[in-house]
């Protein structure tokens, strides 16, 4: 078992001819995601890598595959477009890559992939990992192993060092989602710690955050009022500057919601163990397996 | 990006808000004559991208032409948060009977717009969002249809009891969420919404920030930018598509991702060290954007090691180790640097360092370690 992804997912890429598109696609089918085909307008009718079939539209991809999720790698300013058709067209995942869509964008693109009945995982995000099955999105396959530790993250590169070292430690991991640390973005940290807890496989969860807003805080609340299975955590930013952007738009702090020290002490309350450094991951979880 | 107040003022004039008249000067002369032209009593405003001028003393008033030089004089060259005022603008005192607030925001909660409108505007709203949160109505605007019309009456009857008040601030509830839409804008403000001594409304003053991800769509709001507002380094980089932000430590920091920018800040102070900088390289690597960070980390005479903390995921690492080579073959580093890399290909980088003489790390604490052992003067030892 694992949440969002596994063996029956299979995958169309939308931007599969772009840079990013193209090598990250490459990087899913060595992993054995099934990629059944990509969207580029206009690219209609050719091949990717002579073997996945390109359509012109989202609608067209889907009719003629059955795919049930997408996997977004389109420039910003049409990242909103691209997430809208994904959820038209019929997907029951979309998982958006593009870092730096506009803010405003997300306001429309959020209810209207509820309503079309999907879920969306970013953007600005790196994706999911269930290891061993289904790899949609850039979290390097190779720092995985199957395991009982379900992994959510609001960052993407501090998500594959500390999945890295527990695999180092031979801990292995359920699932690995990266949610991506925008102002709005799709799914949030209790949605996946729901998942997590209902999912047989997974017996310990690894969260980490990062400064400003509120989410880590209403997981908190969460993880000590629903779920049996322990969690620890992790708080990036606890030495940045107040009062500045960190490249995230969440990583604002206005006053003293979202600090650091706010968020770990919610994590103390609940019970939430709590990591210093990411290598302390290995330890905590170790203790909790 | 910020906006100083009489950009923003501007453009609130082309939606049809009333904002007085105001021109900007450079010069206590140019300040005299802009007070002469509109007789009688002016303001003169310290133009920086930051709240708290007017108790910083950046906002005065002048009685007179030959005052508002004076005063110009006295706030240019202030130094106001950190902030040297380069601008002032000029404007008409106008006598107020009532200030209100009104703003407009992207709210992560509702994940919506949020108008936000409180009779009890000013200086000391943020105190009255803190004590008296009841005084401030909140809006959140369904994105499908945008602020309606009878949204915007609601709002404005809780400002103002005055019928015809009350429509006048309705209009310019709406304006301002023209301005907020058509802008992509993160925030908005009026504060304060003055009704003055005549009656009439007037935005007094007006703020706004633009979502630095819309400016792709919008060249005539980057042309608005100030550069003179942030530090040349933070200029340099976001030239370069890097985002940076100085530090006052000694460990300068080239990593790939926020969050484990931020990480890798707190490990350094963790293990007893001083970061120099924020530095994310970003998502898409390519060697010249690493060229560019290290030539803007390596200007800065604190940092004493420079570290790499490079997680490939669609950051290739070769790209970074290519980037390396190439920057330190142009101008040879005269800092120790410590360079920890892994994932996307990973094996390439690292033959393409080591050709070039450099060692690659793999584990995160021993390089952050290294690199705070080398910033203060251990030198070999390693903490």
């Amino acid at each position: 078992m694992s949440i969002f992804a596994d063996s029956d997912t299979t995958v169309i890429v939308q931007g599969i001819t772009g840079r990013d598109g193209s090598f990250h696609a490459k990087q899913m089918l060595e992993y054995g995601t099934r990629i059944v085909a990509g969207v580029t307008p206009g690219k209609g009718g050719q091949r990717f890598e002579e073997r996945v079939p390109i359509f012109n539209t989202m609608a067209d991809a889907v009719v003629a595959t059955g795919a049930n999720t997408s996997v977004i790698y389109v420039p910003p300013l049409l990242a909103a477009d691209a997430m809208m058709e994904a959820a038209a067209a019929g997907v029951e995942l979309v998982v958006c890559i593009t870092e730096g869509v506009p803010v405003q964008d997300m306001t429309r693109v959020y209810p209207y992939v509820r309503e079309q009945g999907a879920r969306l995982i970013g953007p600005n995000c790196p994706g999911l990992i269930t290891p061993g099955q289904s790899k949609v999105g850039i979290i390097p396959g190779r720092i995985c192993q199957p395991g009982p530790v379900g992994v959510v993250s609001r960052s993407g590169t501090l998500t594959y060092e500390v999945v890295y070292q527990l695999t180092r430690a031979g801990i292995g991991q359920s699932t690995c989602v990266g949610i991506g640390g925008d102002p709005i973005n799709g799914t949030n940290f209790i949605e996946c710690l729901e998942a997590f807890e209902r999912d047989p496989e997974t017996k310990a969860v690894a969260l980490m955050g990062e400064i400003g807003g509120t989410d880590e805080q209403d997981a908190a609340v969460f993880v000590r009022e629903q779920m049996k299975k322990p969690v620890v955590g992790f708080i990036a930013g606890q030495t940045a500057p107040p009062g500045r952007r960190m490249g995230h738009a969440g990583a604002i702090i206005s006053g003293a919601a979202g600090t650091a020290a706010e968020k770990l002490q919610s994590f103390r309350d609940a019970g939430i163990g709590v990591a210093q450094r990411p290598s302390d991951f290995v330890t905590l979880l170790r203790g909790r397996l | 990006m910020n906006l100083h107040e009489y950009q923003a003022k501007d453009i609130f004039r082309r939606f049809g808000i009333p904002v007085p008249p105001g021109e900007v000067a450079s010069t206590p002369e140019e300040a005299e004559q802009i007070a002469r032209r509109y007789g009688g009593t002016v303001v003169v405003k310290a133009q920086v991208h930051t709240g708290g001028r007017g108790k910083a003393g950046g906002v005065k008033l002048a009685k007179t032409a030959a005052e508002a030089r004076d005063v110009a004089s006295r706030i240019l060259g202030m130094n106001i948060k950190g902030l040297v005022v380069a601008k002032v603008l000029v404007t008409p005192a106008v006598d107020i009977a009532t200030e209100a607030y009104l703003g407009i925001i992207i709210d992560r909660e509702s994940k919506r717009a949020v108008v936000m409108a409180s009779a009890a505007g000013g200086i000391d709203i943020e105190e009255v969002a803190a004590t008296a949160p009841e005084k401030i109505v909140k809006l959140p605007v369904d994105p499908r249809y945008g602020l309606l019309p009878f949204e915007s009456t609601r709002l404005a009857f809780a400002l103002y009891g005055d019928p015809r008040q009350a429509k006048a601030a309705a209009a310019i509830v709406r304006q301002l969420y023209g301005v907020f839409a058509a802008n992509g804008a993160s925030l908005v403000e009026i504060n304060p919404l003055v009704v003055t001594a005549g009656g009439e409304l007037a935005a007094l003053d007006g703020k706004m920030v633009i979502d630095d991800n819309e400016l792709d769509r919008h060249p005539e709001l980057e042309a608005l930018r100030d550069k003179s507002e942030e530090a040349a380094s933070e200029v340099a980089a976001r030239e370069a598509n890097l985002t940076f932000i100085k530090l006052d430590g000694n460990v300068g920091c080239v990593v790939n991702g926020a969050g484990l920018a931020m990480a890798t800040m707190d490990l350094v102070k963790y293990y007893g060290g001083q970061p120099a900088n924020f530095l994310d390289i970003g998502g898409s690597s390519s060697p010249q954007k690493v060229i560019n960070a290290l030539r803007i980390i390596a200007a800065d005479p604190n940092v004493r090691a420079i570290l790499f903390n490079i997680f490939g995921g669609i950051t290739r690492t070769d790209d970074v180790a290519n980037g390396i080579v190439a920057a330190t073959s142009q101008n040879p580093l005269t800092v120790p640097v410590v360079i920890r890399l892994t994932g996307t290909n990973e094996e390439i980088a690292v033959a393409i360092l080591k050709e070039h003489g450099y060692a690659a790390m793999t584990d995160m604490d021993e390089a952050v370690k290294r690199a705070v052992a080398l910033a203060t003067g251990g030198g070999s030892k390693v903490a």
